[in-house]
């Protein structure tokens, strides 16, 4: 009996400290970042572009080039995840094809991303003569967060109850009017979200951007989406093992971090605002 | 062995008229060569224990069943004489001329006004006074204007299971069927609002032609005008109801009815 106990207390005792010793690490990061990035902060640093071989000024011309490629990001990844998730989820016939496509799918979610950036020179920068753009780059981002995007469209139709399409059918709603006005209005929050936190997941890569269109240096903004940028998660990688005087830049790398991370966290901020509104729409509904 | 059916409809009567149907899910017969003729402007039942086939049956006279993907069917369905199955039938068309009622009432998230505006706005109607006019009309016909006449373009889920389920009859006549066929419409409602949906079939088999599922005798006692006793994927017997109830030609239509089994 007493045996028992104890085990009991070890088992949850070792459960709770490496529960514990995730979050701290989790916070180690972000409180070393913030506490070597909150120095250089500062509205100059929001909006101006880097000067005196980077050593000085700010990171606007990095932080529009993260919005502009996120943004293409969500135009390209969006409505081909939502497409495709409703061809698998409500049109297509379970077969071998079917398996096939989610086999891709799984297998995507699976490639080293700087294989995604080999692949976006080799469609986007060559083939398609992109050449190394804000466009090449977001459209190479859109392809990792492809599977995010497609997964998580797939789970948000299923939820939608079964009833719903069939009391549109019977109403003499065709297939696609009933998906359309009784499937759709329900899932696109949670197909959102999804694609959101791909989102966020994709405006801290490197790799993928590296060799299709993110600038080492930049002083100006990108004026067309044949432009190279410069983008955050490049630019903290340049700072932090590329620049010439790597001591005298680490405040501007941490700050540079810093934005990036707060960045990511308002990212996942909204998606978890609309999961919220989602669900007590849904509680509110059944 | 055939369906036992003394009843002769006159062919001027015959809504729908079901021949040599069988049905699969992949390889399973779920229906074995039905064969019935249900008339107009009155009220069949079909009964029978669980798995009987007779909600997969319902379920064929408005193609429903081809949203399930794996199933199959043979034979012929004719709605006033042309075959519903036929290839240069469109299913939406059936649809708007056979309506349905489900089991578990399934109210769309929308307000009261909008779930009977449904049908009509995906039929392309567009004039906001003649909706507004149809939905009233709509609801009052489902006998629940009354209920939810100052409420409604409050949300749909809001109502009681039995104002939802008379909610979905009322969707279902907007769009004007001439068929409404109804999957245990009762099952899951108190005795009264039972009673309320039961009045409201037996006023509405004037203007429309009903076809009820239900796994409750005296419920298709009460309602029906043909009772059709269904028994492992097979149309057993079909009669007029007070001849079923009261003298049934067999001995497994009189076992069921008398609660010996099922």
């Amino acid at each position: 009996m007493k045996k028992t106990v104890l085990t009991e207390k070890l088992g949850f005792l070792s459960l709770g400290l490496a529960g514990l010793l995730v979050l701290s690490v989790l916070i180690w990061i972000i409180g070393d970042i913030f506490m070597n990035g909150a120095s250089v902060l500062s509205w100059e640093f929001l909006t101006q572009s880097p000067r005196e071989g980077m050593t000085q000024g700010g990171i606007l011309p990095a932080i529009i080039g993260t919005f502009l490629v996120s943004l293409i990001t969500i135009i390209f990844a969006v409505p081909l995840g939502m497409f495709s998730a409703i061809y698998l989820n409500e049109y297509a016939r379970q077969g071998k094809l079917v398996r096939f496509i989610r086999l891709s799918i799984r297998n995507l979610s699976g490639v080293p991303s700087i294989v995604y950036g080999l692949f976006g020179v080799a469609l986007f920068v060559r083939f398609f003569h992109l050449g190394a753009s804000v466009l090449s780059a977001g459209m190479t981002l859109g392809l990792l967060t492809l599977p995010w995007t497609i997964t998580a469209s797939e789970e948000a139709l299923k939820t939608v109850p079964k009833s719903f399409r069939d009391g549109a059918l019977a109403l003499g709603a065709t297939k696609w009017q009933a998906i359309r006005t009784n499937v759709l209005p329900y899932a696109i929050p949670g197909m959102l979200t999804g694609a959101i936190l791909g989102l966020a997941r994709a405006a801290g890569e490197t790799a993928p951007i590296l060799f299709t269109g993110a600038a080492f240096f930049l002083p100006f903004i990108p004026k067309s989406l044949f432009d190279q940028f410069m983008a955050l998660p490049y630019h903290l990688y340049i700072l932090a093992t590329q620049h010439q005087d790597i001591a005298r830049v680490r405040p501007i790398a941490y700050g540079t971090g810093l934005v990036l991370i707060a960045l990511i966290l308002c990212l996942n901020g909204v998606a978890v605002f609309i999961r919220y509104q989602y669900r007590k729409k849904a509680r509110m509904s059944s | 062995m055939r369906t036992t059916s003394p009843l002769q409809i006159p062919s001027e009567e015959v809504k729908i008229s079901v021949r040599n149907l069988n049905f699969y899910y992949d390889e399973t017969k779920a229906l074995d060569d039905m064969n019935i003729d249900i008339p107009n402007h009155q009220v069949t039942a079909f009964i029978g224990p669980s798995g009987c086939g007779k909600s997969t049956f319902l379920r064929c006279l408005n193609r429903m069943n081809e949203t399930i993907r794996g199933t199959r069917i043979e034979g012929t369905i004719l709605l006033d004489g042309t075959d519903i199955y036929a290839p240069e039938v469109d299913v939406v068309d059936v649809r708007r001329r056979v309506g349905m009622v489900f089991q578990k009432s399934n109210p769309f998230p929308k307000s009261i006004f909008e779930n009977v505006a449904y049908g009509l706005r995906i039929n392309g109607l567009k004039d906001k006074r003649k909706i507004a006019e149809i939905v009233e009309q709509s609801l009052v016909d489902a006998a629940i204007w009354e209920e939810v006449k100052d409420r409604l373009f409050e949300s749909a889920m809001g109502l009681s299971g039995g104002q939802q389920q008379r909610l979905c009859i009322a969707r279902a006549l907007a769009i004007k069927p001439e068929v409404i066929l109804m999957d245990e419409p009762a099952s899951a409602l108190d005795p009264i609002a039972t009673q309320k949906i039961e009045d409201l079939i037996q006023k509405l088999k004037k203007n429309y032609t009903i076809v009820i599922v239900t796994h409750n005798m005296q419920q298709a006692a009460r309602v029906s005008d043909i009772t059709a006793f269904f028994y492992l994927g097979k149309l057993i017997e079909v009669n007029e109801t007070g001849i079923i109830f009261t003298r049934p030609r067999l001995q497994q239509t009189e076992d069921y009815i008398t609660g010996r089994f099922g």
